[in-house]
């Protein structure tokens, strides 16, 4: 009886979170004047514009220090704006509480460009642990575990320790872990900042392979080259201003 | 595999609840079953820390066990008149025996409290030099078990062959000062060295969480909630107390096997059975109980402290 009811209140708040969602859908990403200073003043990020379409896949590069990673930051809430509004997954994340972060956060696959991968465990629970922290069953996670390993050709590494791994490979099992709970936004700070152009190529073409299948991607790289032959939008971040814009067509600045 | 629109995070029952808790309470036990000598090393420290406060508890409750059969070791001497000769003492004894509340009766004649008396206070010499005895003879008398003792004693002072009558209490009032300061004792300590196994495991679980720091963060990262971050640690915590409490209580019994013959000859000296004894279940149960609750407190403070500092950044 208790699981009906359960089951019940669980629609109830589904829908009314797919209400607000369709109510306000300002895209999946929306800065609105957005400004970040790191203790001391310094600014990390001053009066950011920017709109994310769901479903869309975008590029954020510029020299280092322009605030790339600022901006990523502020949509994981690994840090806070320090003033303007900001909207990620139809959430205001101004007034989104310390408690709710880790939720926030299981609907973001993130991806570094140190990969952050565990290297006392194999491939397999390195990949797994979304979904052990999300409480999945056992079972569950073995299929989706698998799903994206195979997703991300890494089937057959499943019991190999992240060590033994080449550098792609490595960034491949970070990919894996970002996706495995099906996240509707990817973001990646640098996926290919270690890697050779080949190896960076089939990275991004990964990530293309994920927007196919609507998920919306943010990649920051300051990889020119490999991004404009992508044909996809390009963001340019100066000194932590939003300086172009490859879908406005404009230059702020 | 990939849906566009979020799905909202599977909520789950009770009993996913419940494994999930014994998952992780497994998966920290097999944690530190993977660094033997580091684990044993910890729970043997607090094994120690909690044997001490235990073993004195026990001997706390022995001694008061033995203070509150009231009348166990409890005699009345009864200093006969010089008047009434040697041989009228066994007369005197059996009426003695025949009264209620009295359970045995020795007879120390003249003659024998002046050897004794010899023997024991070294006057030897001195005595010698007396014309003559100057000692009474003495009937101890000792009472049954729940003999009213000082009405006893009244009624036996009336009798016209006994000059007077001494209860002879001291050492049991002084064993009961001794037992309730024991008592006292053992709380005093107990709460100390109580928080010595908090501090080691509160140490060793900032520790823990210093070599995990990655790990944590990673995990935040992905979205863990506190609880779930907190939550193998706290179950290290308790494993650690629940061995440290093992560790005592078999400590406890080694030692009480080690001193079993001395405690014997003890026990025969003051005519009385002690009881020094190992647990009883209960008292094991509690043990187990305290010393559990003790780590996961522990482990508490200091998941609590040092968590908030591992941020990813
Ligand atoms: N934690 C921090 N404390 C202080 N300043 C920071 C911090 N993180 C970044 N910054 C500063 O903010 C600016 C933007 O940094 P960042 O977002 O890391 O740039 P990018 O990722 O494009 O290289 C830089 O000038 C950097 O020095
Ligand atoms: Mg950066």
């Amino acid at each position: 009886m208790k699981s009906v009811s359960a089951a019940k209140q669980r629609l109830a708040a589904d829908l009314k979170r797919e209400k607000e969602r369709a109510r306000d859908d300002t895209g999946i990403i929306h800065f609105d004047n957005v400004s970040k200073y790191y203790p001391g003043g310094h600014a990390g990020l001053s009066h950011v514009d920017l709109t994310l379409t769901t479903g869309e896949m975008a590029f954020l590069t510029g020299h280092s220090g322009a605030g790339k990673s600022t901006l990523l930051k502020l949509i994981g809430l690994l840090e806070r704006p320090s003033s303007g509004q900001l909207r990620v997954l139809s959430r205001n994340l101004n007034r989104l509480g310390q408690r709710q972060t880790p939720w926030h956060r299981r609907e973001i696959g993130m991806i570094f460009q140190d990969n952050r991968l565990l290297f006392d465990r194999n491939v397999f629970d390195n990949v797994a642990l979304p979904l052990v922290i999300q409480g999945v069953g056992y079972r569950e996670i073995g299929k989706r575990v698998r799903a994206a390993l195979d997703k991300t050709g890494l089937l057959h590494k499943e019991k190999a320790a992240p060590v033994t791994l080449s550098g792609g490979e490595q960034q491949r099992v970070g990919i894996a872990r970002a996706v495995v709970g099906r996240p509707p936004l990817i973001l990646a700070d640098e996926p290919t900042g270690n890697l050779d152009p080949q190896l960076s190529r089939d990275i991004m073409l990964l990530f293309e392979q994920f927007n196919q299948v609507g998920v919306s991607v943010l990649i920051a790289s300051h990889d020119i080259e490999l991004i404009s032959t992508l044909d996809k939008r390009v963001l340019v971040l100066e000194q932590g201003r939003m300086v172009y814009d490859t879908v406005t067509e404009q230059r702020h600045a | 595999m990939h849906e566009p629109t979020s799905r909202p995070t599977r909520r789950s029952g009770p009993r996913d609840w419940l494994k999930r808790q014994a998952r992780t309470a497994l998966a920290a036990l097999g944690r530190l079953a993977q660094a033997p000598l580091a684990t044993l090393t910890t729970s043997a420290v607090i094994g120690i820390t909690l044997a001490l406060p235990l073993a004195l508890h026990l001997f706390a409750n022995d001694l008061e066990r033995l203070g509150s059969d009231w009348n166990t070791g409890a005699s009345l001497s009864l200093f006969i008149d010089p008047s009434v000769p040697d041989e009228g003492l066994p007369i005197l004894r059996d009426r003695l025996l025949a009264m209620p509340g009295i359970d045995s009766v020795r007879t120390i004649t003249r003659d024998e409290a002046l050897a004794e008396f010899r023997q024991l206070s070294g006057f030897g010499e001195a005595l010698k030099m007396l014309p003559e005895n100057p000692l009474p003879a003495v009937l101890i008398a000792h009472p049954t078990h729940d003999a009213p003792v000082e009405q006893l004693a009244t009624h036996l002072r009336h009798l016209a062959e006994v000059d007077e009558v001494q209860l002879d209490l001291a050492w049991l009032d002084r064993l009961r000062a001794i037992s309730r300061l024991l008592e006292r004792g053992v709380w005093v300590l107990g709460a100390l060295l109580g928080l010595a196994v908090l501090l080691t495991i509160g140490n060793t679980i900032r520790l823990e969480i210093q070599n995990r720091g990655e790990e944590i963060r990673v995990s935040k990262l992905i979205g863990a909630t506190d609880a779930f971050i907190r939550r193998p640690f706290l179950y290290t915590g308790l494993w650690y107390g629940l061995f440290g409490g093992v560790i005592a209580w078999w400590l406890l019994t080694v030692s009480l096997i080690l001193i079993a013959d001395p405690l014997e000859q003890l026990a025969g000296l003051y005519e009385y059975k002690l009881r020094f004894s190992a647990l009883s279940l209960e008292e094991f149960g509690a043990l187990l109980g305290i010393s559990g609750l003790l780590g996961l407190l522990g482990a508490w403070l200091a998941v609590s402290r040092h968590l908030k500092e591992i941020e990813p950044g």
